[in-house]
């Protein structure tokens, strides 16, 4: 059907035709701008191109990644008890919401920063931040925590160094401000990263079932409120941006960065809660993130079926002359858009009076559909709300196996001919490896984090996965959250590395001594019009589906973030992962830090024996091959029962999984507690057919490590033999400051301070270094 | 007993001192908007952590100019007690309540950490006798880098105004000072968190002890009983 064009736009330079080379600059197909086209039944306005290009990026519309994002189960399949209920699931609205029990709920979502953080470390970084949070407290939640996942280049690189002090600082910077303690999230470093940096964040905020809300417009009449910040000419099509892949012209990008305002988030919060919490006042709420009030506006309509009409002239602005265009793509911080209940508007403008914010009247719900931009009195944007939305196009793009993975994958240490460490091999390698950035205490960077404001924190960063007390009325409630994702094994063996990120977060989860609620993912990967790319990024997804599916975890949802390529290649694919916990009784909570001297370390799982993808290989070897390590859902999930049935059963003193490095990073790791001086004696005689370097250093899946008091060893291991988890002693915690290990050839040892300072200062060292300031 | 904790934009911390003393202390605990031009009957006011204004221009510079502060300043002048943590160590620098000030930390980054903090003998309730040699506390700042004048710091040293030092200096501090009362014993601040060091699982629950010292220059009994039991 044609219709009419619109009437020219208040500002000339918005009046011109649409040509092939602005479609292309817009980041949009030929055939896509066809498809605009007959969603609009004329040719768009300058102002609607811009609408559509940021609603149909990979960012806000997921148009190769939502065929596969189906995959994921967003609701559990299993009898939920107590606790554990999805109450919102994934797709539906801002983020997942979880019930844990007694009238209250957790949401909880990560989000990714990736490409403003590798052109303004700082901004993008603080504003990744900032965007999270917002996406939970428009749910109705007061956001309790936030954590990272973070991945750099070689830590030896000038360039790396400025951009990790500057996306630490830029956290920092802000969570510390809008009072969210940072208490946890993993960080690699790995020349895969090298000037595209990973930044996600992740934030949970807990709630009333009664105080959730929606991000929808409904009841034809009502009026659209803009509260937070002046819109201003940052972050101008930042969605479109993040849409693209980084080339050396990218810096010219900048001002698509945002610059973001922790304390006028920390007013936002306060006003919206405090809005949200007036009965019947707000009928639906959204931030604007990505792609501001273009988003907004339209997802919200197409949410709630209806049609919304603004006026932009209303719109608070912090800089003249702005055009229709411009104030549409804006990206702009701490901005909400809010539909209130008409005849109520004296309300919630009272509220925002009384924190010193904007609160505009920009609009009104319709029933057309449509949403419907004005300004100087003409209409220069009129789009189906919905063809901006549900209807954006989804594509399935053709998919490869990279070349070269089938020989990767059948790399074995015997037939390439690596001869086994021996002794002086094995002395060296240990502190190699616990002073690897990637290894390495992250203190460096958590000292920066204000980990312990609400004081709710019980286990902060450093440990295998972060608990937080949440005080809900006058109950009390313990949660868990590890984050994950080794994007070396995702490169190696895709599916199962997707699958590694997940089990690891699990395993995390079950040392702390919590049951897994829901899990949430960033899938960042590169251009997936690569077919080899696109290979990774689905197989990623089917490998944290069928993980999903096993445990009956559901996914609350997450952020994919594609194009993560510099000119030096694609990024490792890396979906990296978070789960959250419930710990049922404060007992429970158990730490990976050994108590005292006199207990016996236990080895569940059985010894490792693969050493594909390791740290031990990339480290010692330079080698970055092999198969990721073997995983058996089963078996993780038989090991994660144990370790929370003998928590129940105050059986274990400490619990820390392996991962990263292996076992004897592992150990070391349990003698680490502050100030502690304990050693520990290992006896790994028994392991005589294995690879020493193997044993020692591999990361096979489906491991920890438990301390627990040589009078309980009985109990445990017919505890473990009942539950089908292999178990083995294998060796003690003593005073004597010193690691020991027997194997059945030789024997070696460390002094524990020499690895703790190897371990300890290892960042703070490299950080020392001069940089690119 | 009434405790009244200030409430500024960009307050953080005012949850964590609220709880200290309603939970900790299991005393009557109220929160005091910014704008009140008064503070109510009141025996302790508490000027939490956090980011007053955002902490934009300096620390504390623009939240001493709040309708509320003017009450608070009266309130200290008739001898009402006083205590500022953290930002609210800072704003009672900036309005003159304190001496000293509160610059960039040394290393020039935000620091969040547990502190081993020496207790100086200040008064007859804050003093080791009452609350040990030593506390544990974190901090979480990066603007914890107290200065004062040659002067100046003869006369707090003088006049026993030093409440706490830290044990390894985190920021720079002259003189290690974390923590310091005015000449008149009824103001205090510091820059590390007593707030979160006071429930089961915090790093101490010395706060419970530094807050009973505090409040003892009012209520004397409160450490007669021994500071360091828990309520």
């Amino acid at each position: 059907m044609t219709q009419a064009p619109l009437p020219p736009n208040p500002d000339p330079v918005l009046n011109r035709a649409i040509t092939p080379e602005l479609v292309r600059r817009h980041g949009l197909l030929p055939e896509e701008f066809e498809l605009i086209k007959t969603r609009l039944g004329r040719e768009p306005s300058l102002t609607e191109l811009g609408i559509f290009s940021v609603m149909w990026s990979e960012h806000c519309s997921y148009k190769n990644s939502r065929p596969l994002l189906k995959g994921f189960p967003t609701e559990k399949t299993g009898p939920t008890g107590s606790y554990g209920r999805v109450l919102v699931k994934a797709g539906e609205e801002n983020a997942g919401i979880i019930d844990v029990g007694d009238g209250w709920a957790v949401a909880f979502k990560i989000e990714s920063h990736n490409h403003p953080s590798a052109i303004e470390p700082f901004e993008g970084a603080a504003t990744g931040v900032g965007g999270i949070i917002r996406d939970i407290f428009t749910m109705g939640a007061r956001p309790v925590l936030v954590t990272n996942s973070l991945r750099f280049g070689d830590l030896e690189s000038p360039v790396t160094r400025r951009l990790f002090r500057g996306v630490v600082a830029g956290i920092a910077h802000y969570g510390n401000c809008v009072g969210v303690p940072t208490v946890g999230g993993d960080v690699y470093f790995d020349r895969s990263y090298e000037g595209n940096p990973l930044v996600n964040a992740l934030c949970l905020g807990t709630l009333r079932h009664d105080q959730i809300r929606r991000g929808k417009a409904t009841g034809v009449g009502n009026p659209v409120f803009y509260v937070g910040a002046a819109t201003g000419r940052d972050g101008l099509g930042g969605a479109a941006f993040a849409s693209k892949e980084l080339s050396g012209e990218s810096a010219a990008d900048r001002p698509a960065v945002q610059k973001g305002d922790p304390f006028m988030e920390k007013l936002l919060i306060e006003a919206c809660l405090e809005m949200m919490d007036v009965p019947g006042l707000v009928v639906g709420i959204q931030d604007m993130g990505a792609a501001g009030l273009t988003c907004s506006t339209c997802e919200t309509a197409s949410r709630g079926g209806a049609g919304i009409e603004i006026e932009l002239d209303r719109v608070p602005q912090r800089e003249t002359g702005m055009n229709s265009y411009e104030i549409m793509l804006s990206e702009s911080q701490e901005r909400m858009l809010v539909i209130v209940q008409k005849g109520r508007e004296r309300e919630i403008e009272a509220i925002f009076e009384k924190w010193d914010l904007h609160a505009a009247n920009i609009g009104v719900v319709t029933d057309t559909g449509r949403m419907v931009v004005s300004q100087g009195g003409l209409v220069v944007a009129d789009i189906p709300a919905a063809s901006l939305t549900d209807e954006a196009p989804l594509y399935r793009r053709e998919s490869r196996v990279p070349a070269g993975l089938a020989a990767s994958q059948a790399w074995t240490p015997g037939a390439a001919g690596l001869a086994d460490a021996g002794p002086e091999a094995i002395r060296s390698a240990l502190p190699r490896l616990l002073g690897h950035p990637t290894i390495a205490s992250k203190r460096w960077i958590y000292r920066q984090y204000d980990h312990m404001v609400q004081h709710g924190t019980v286990v902060g960063p450093g440990s295998d996965a972060a608990v937080v007390r949440l005080r809900l009325g006058g109950a009390e409630k313990f949660i868990a959250i590890s984050n994950d994702g080794n994007g070396r094994y995702c490169r190696l063996n895709p599916h199962r590395g997707a699958q590694i990120a997940m089990v690891e977060c699990l395993r995390n989860l079950a040392c702390t001594g919590a049951v897994p609620l829901a899990m949430t993912d960033n899938l960042n990967f590169g251009n997936p019009y690569k077919p080899e790319s696109f290979y990774q990024l689905s197989e990623c997804v089917r490998g944290l589906a069928d993980t999903c599916r096993f445990f009956d975890v559901p996914v609350v949802g997450g952020n994919v973030s594609l194009y993560n390529e510099s000119p030096e290649g694609a990024i490792d694919p890396t979906p990296t992962v978070a789960v959250v916990g419930l710990i049922e009784d404060e007992s429970h909570i158990t730490r990976q830090h050994a108590p005292g001297p006199g207990l016996r370390l236990v080895l569940l799982g059985g010894a490792p024996d693969e050493l594909g993808g390791s740290q031990f290989l990339g480290i010692v070897h330079g080698l970055v091959t092999g198969d990721a390590p073997r995983v058996d859902l089963q078996a993780e999930k038989s090991l994660g029962e144990f370790l929370r049935s003998q928590i129940r059963l105050g059986r274990i003193g400490a619990a820390h999984d392996l991962s990263e490095g292996g076992l004897l990073v592992s150990v070391a790791e349990m003698l680490f507690a502050e100030g502690s001086t304990l050693g520990a004696r290992l006896d790994l005689g028994r392991f005589r057919a294995l690879r020493a370097d193997a044993l020692l250093f591999g990361e096979s899946q489906g491991r920890a490590i438990i301390a627990i008091r040589p009078s309980d060893e009985a109990a445990v291991l017919a505890g473990a033999g009942q539950a089908g988890v292999p178990a083995a002693p294998i060796g003690d915690v003593d005073g004597g400051g010193e690691l020991t290990v027997s194997l059945p050839d030789f024997s070696t040892a460390w002094p524990v301070a020499e690895l703790r300072l190897a371990w300890e200062t290892s960042i703070e060292n490299a950080m020392k270094r001069p940089g690119l300031e | 007993m009434q405790i009244s904790v200030i409430q500024f934009p960009g307050s953080n911390c005012d949850q964590d001192a609220y709880h200290l003393f309603a939970t900790g202390l299991r005393a009557p605990t109220k929160y005091v908007w910014h704008k009140e031009k008064s503070l109510g009957d009141a025996d302790l006011v508490v000027v939490p952590g956090g980011f007053s204004y955002g902490d934009y221009l300096r620390c504390g510079a623009i939240a001493r100019f709040s309708p509320v502060m003017g009450a608070v300043r009266d309130f200290a002048a008739r001898g009402g007690l006083v205590l500022g943590i953290c930002n609210g160590f800072q704003i009672l620098c900036e309005a003159g309540l304190l001496p000293g000030a509160l610059i960039r930390n040394a290393c020039l980054e935000f620091r969040c950490v547990t502190c081993e903090l020496a207790v100086q003998d200040s008064t007859p309730a804050f003093n080791r006798a009452a609350l040990g040699n030593s506390i544990r506390l974190p901090i979480a700042h990066g603007e914890g880098n107290y200065r004062i004048d040659e002067a100046g710091l003869a006369r707090l040293v003088g006049n026993r105004q030093i409440l706490v030092r830290y044990a390894s200096n985190p920021n720079g501090s002259l003189d290690a000072i974390a923590g310091v009362r005015n000449e008149q014993g009824n103001v205090f601040g510091l820059m590390p968190h007593p707030d979160r060091a006071f429930e089961r699982f915090h790093p101490s629950r010395d706060g419970i002890a530094f807050a009973r010292s505090v409040l003892a220059a009012r209520f004397p009994e409160l450490v007669r009983g021994g500071a360091r039991q828990s309520a």
